[in-house]
């Protein structure tokens, strides 16, 4: 036939030999994340564990784990690693906001393919509990970390702390001089030189903890009168940091670890530190990157091997050493350079009372500062 | 690529066999999906919460898009016309290499030029840091509107550009020639001339263009520009309610089918034009002097559109080389990506061929109805397509959510409409007269399909493969919310380490995606392919 010349054959004999590479996927990926190697012993051991670590478990031994992660893969995708490799588990991870990852939690209910929802804002843990979707977390996991990172239904666990800060240009700037309350950002000295990222997750916590402990009406007032002070939108918290220590702006409201990271990899030179405000305020708050269990997930044994290995020595010294967050389980030690978690003032907040997303999402729309 | 010129629809109509319109109407089904899910969605809680959300912001967006949208028109029609003319009609040095480079854009996915755009030409970007020297603190502010009319007047123009030169290839050299030998010069002729015979064509792809602007995400998104995809994005990224996200949803389609009526009404015009049977090419016109000026035009579009973001991904990419930094693993998000393209391509076109032939062959109201239905996905975002099928899988199809079939189906529904125009260009330029004389001598109507029409189907079927290719690597939004856990791609790798600033990361599969991209694209306009399904 004329019509089937060579150029189209091959095109169709590729879709043809694409499409079986879909029909049988899912499992193509698999191989290299886990070395080849190793699959025989890592069933067996993951077989073996998984009976005896978790009595609580119904469900047959599997080998999957599939993770909803609303912290960057550029953060935990070597943790994720490590943690296949020790337990011989494939993890399926889907990268996402955190509050986007919530959302389909609860829009797909008990049908989820997740097994662990892995946040960075307690919030949106508090969300997903209220939905129904978490399973209890033995007691034994959750006394691992002080009662205040935890949830007191024992639905989630906080695996590492992330303090707020304003983050300054050394330039500019020497720390005295930077604002000890988020409320002097809004005086004119500072017009056009801050920066926020309001789609970023953390940020809206922030907003939320101000709702919770001021009311919506001083919240209110404060975003307009910081868009009247001509505040600059930035997209994320790194960006801000790189901005700041660009002098493009001279303050930044970020969380406290991303300074490190540009430490690390640009040395001491690096124009930019962090400011704490003073006692209870917003500007201070310590929110967590917190896991909790999905009730209907397939692998819950699997599950709990997660969480257990993310509270774990290992993993809280990775938060302490790579990500710089302050790891949460007693006897671990934060990073030298940041402030002790115990001597941060932050304000006084139940943080599962910050699982009022969809309020402060309307107020920032409603303020104008998201569209 | 919807610009697929009509013609004749001579001759009386014959009844359409079963095996074309049952398909064809199956996937049109399938494809209208998204609007029911949509309208479903967006209602369910009451019209307050319309109220609630469209009075919060409605007029804001509906401004900036409309502001957007014609600022970028500007721009596409601005670079798209001369660009055209100089490459189709004049002795421009090195005309070939200038129709592939023009075309080339399309190549880079909206989101990659717009991260480069930053970079180059943000305050205190790569621009500033060279003008340093001499004095230069800061450029002005690169995030909002201007930035995001640059980004996508560069990524978008050259769909105007191809739709010009499909239409000019088709103009009448004679008319142009008449004019000259009655005293015009070759400005004079092409002001007075070709561009009132264009204009229908101009029209047609600026509604294109318009359409695009209204669905993109990646751009306005990366330049921070609220418009109502990123408001939808936000919406459906940090609330845990997503029916404000469906009712934005139902505005912007309703707003894409206002301009889809028009393209639809334009090309009409257009097509009526072009009925007349290609002619022997026009004798080049010779610049003379213009000739560098004309040079130096198009390198200036070519600057912008490409080098500046290539030569940000490889900049980008040799400081991370240098630093040592960590790159992304890419050779499994390649796969993945080819392999979804690849199949994503196969399909859709399979899947378009019997409406083509409906739409070419046998006319009548059904027909132009599934062809209409077909079409009318252009005007959904990706973004809204994800959401309706994250829904529909959870609620109907638990089997097939969040496995890469769904991200399948979500590629057939947003590009059928692509597959679909490449595909009946060459086939409404033949005369329908040969299968009636096919069947005048007895044979049924699938047996005359089979032998007459399928074999001259092909050139189209050839361009429809490689867009729908092309278009799928680019995707991001479907992509980024229908892959299965785990199901890295290369837009997927691209965005995450962009929307953490790790740009070093982000360069090394941007590059290796505008590369897999560019390859059917360079192929088809070399070969002169896509000028043949255009016209």
């Amino acid at each position: 036939m004329p019509f089937l010349n060579r150029s189209l054959l091959l095109a169709l004999a590729v879709g043809l030999v694409s499409l079986f590479a879909i029909a049988c996927g899912g499992d193509d990926d698999d191989d290299d994340t886990t070395p080849t190697a190793a699959d025989g012993t890592t069933t067996a051991a993951a077989t073996a564990t998984a009976t005896t670590a978790t009595a609580t478990a119904t469900q047959p031994a599997t080998t999957k784990l599939t993770v909803y992660s609303g912290r960057a893969e550029s953060l935990v995708g070597p943790l994720i690693a490590d943690f296949e490799k020790a337990t011989g588990v494939d993890v399926d991870v889907k990268y996402g906001d955190t509050a986007e990852l919530a959302a389909l939690l609860i829009e797909e209910g008990s049908k989820s393919p997740a097994d662990v929802y892995f946040a960075q804002d307690a919030g949106a843990l508090g969300a997903v509990q209220e939905a129904g979707l978490l399973a209890t977390l033995p007691e034994g996991t959750m006394t691992k970390v002080t009662a205040t990172y935890r949830s007191k239904e024992n639905t989630w666990v906080g695996v590492s702390g992330r303090a707020r800060v304003i983050v300054y240009n050394t330039d500019e700037l020497a720390d005295a001089k930077v604002p000890n309350s988020i409320k002097d950002l809004t005086k004119p000295e500072w017009k056009g030189k801050v920066g926020w990222a309001p789609t970023n997750g953390s940020f809206q916590a922030a907003v939320t903890a101000i709702r919770v402990l001021e009311g919506d009406a001083a919240a209110k007032a404060w975003l307009e009168a910081m868009k009247a002070n001509d505040v600059k939108e930035y997209k994320d918290n790194r960006s801000i940091v790189s901005a700041v220590a660009a002098g493009e702006i001279s303050l930044g409201l970020v969380n406290h670890y991303y300074l490190y990271g540009f430490l690390k990899d640009q040395g001491d030179g690096f124009k930019a530190r962090n400011h704490f405000t003073a006692a209870n305020d917003a500007g201070s708050l310590v929110n967590v990157a917190g896991v909790g269990i999905v009730k209907s997930g397939k692998n819950a044994a699997n599950a709990q091997k997660f969480v257990d290995f993310l509270l774990a020595k290992e993993a809280q010294e990775y938060f302490s050493t790579q990500t710089f967050e302050y790891p949460l389980v007693t006897g671990i030690a934060a990073d030298s350079r940041l402030k002790p978690l115990a001597e941060i003032d932050p304000p006084n907040i139940d943080l599962s009372s910050l699982d009022d997303l969809q309020g402060t999402v309307a107020l920032l729309r409603s303020t104008g500062v998201l569209p | 690529m919807a610009f697929a010129v009509l013609s004749h629809r001579r001759g009386r109509r014959r009844p359409a066999p079963a095996a074309l319109w049952l398909p064809g109407l199956a996937v049109v089904i399938v494809t209208l999906l998204p609007f029911w899910y949509l309208w479903k969605r967006s209602t369910e809680r009451g019209w307050s919460a319309w109220d609630e959300t469209l009075s919060r912001s409605a007029t804001e967006l509906l401004a900036n898009s409309a502001k957007l949208s014609l600022g970028v028109a500007v721009i596409c029609v601005a670079v798209a016309l001369p660009a055209a003319w100089l490459t189709v009609r004049t002795d421009l040095p090195f005309r070939r290499a200038w129709s592939v480079l023009l075309a080339l854009p399309l190549a880079i996915p909206s989101y990659v030029m717009g991260m480069t755009v930053v970079a180059a030409l943000g305050p205190k970007g790569m621009l500033q840091g060279w003008l340093e020297p001499l004095g230069v603190d800061r450029l002005p502010e690169i995030y909002g509107y201007w930035g995001a009319l640059l980004t996508l007047g560069a990524v978008s123009f050259p769909y105007v550009y191809l739709v010009l030169r499909a239409a000019l290839r088709t103009l009448d050299p004679f008319e142009e020639e008449a004019s000259r030998s009655l005293g015009r010069g070759p400005w004079s002729t092409f002001a007075a001339v070709s561009v009132p015979a264009l204009i229908p064509a101009i029209a047609a792809g600026l509604l294109l263009v318009a359409l695009y602007v209204l669905s993109d995400f990646g751009g306005v998104a990366t330049l921070k520009y609220n418009t109502f995809t990123r408001a939808i994005f936000i919406e459906y990224s940090s609330s845990f309610d997503r029916t404000g996200a469906a009712i934005l949803g139902v505005v912007l389609a309703g707003l894409a089918a206002l301009l889809l009526a028009g393209e639809l009404f334009a090309r009409s015009r257009y097509q009526a034009r072009a009925r007349a049977k290609r002619l022997s090419p026009a004798r080049p016109i010779a610049l003379g002097r213009w000739r560098w000026p004309a040079v130096a035009f198009l390198a200036a579009v070519v600057a912008i559109s490409l080098v500046l973001p290539m030569g940000v991904l490889v900049y980008w990419l040799v400081k991370g080389i240098r630093a040592g930094a960590d790159f992304p693993e890419v050779w499994e998000p390649l796969r993945h990506s080819a392999t979804m393209a690849a199949s994503g391509g196969v399909v859709t076109v399979l899947l378009a061929l019997p409406i083509a032939l409906l739409a070419a062959r046998f006319g009548g109201p059904l027909a132009r109805l599934l062809e209409q239905a077909a079409f009318a996905t252009h005007a959904l975002p990706g973004l809204v397509v994800a959401l309706a099928l994250v829904f529909f899988g959870i609620g109907y199809a638990t089997e097939l959510y969040q496995t890469t079939w769904m991200l399948l189906v979500a590629y057939v529904i947003l590009f059928l409409p692509n597959a679909l125009g490449a595909l009946r260009a060459p086939l409404m330029r033949q005369s329908p007269h040969l299968e009636e004389a096919a069947a005048g001598l007895g044979r049924r109507p699938l047996a005359a399909i089979a032998s007459i029409t399928l074999p001259l189907a092909r050139p189209g079927a050839v361009a429809a493969f490689a867009l729908v290719f092309l278009t799928i690597m680019k995707e991001l939004p479907a992509t980024l919310l229908l892959s299965p856990p785990g199901y890295r791609t290369l837009p997927g790798v691209v965005w995450s380490n962009s929307s953490e600033a790790l740009y070093g990361g982000a360069a090394l599969p941007a590059l290796i995606l505008v590369g897999v991209a560019a390859v059917p694209l360079v192929l088809l306009v070399w070969r002169g392919d896509l000028d043949a399904v255009e016209s």
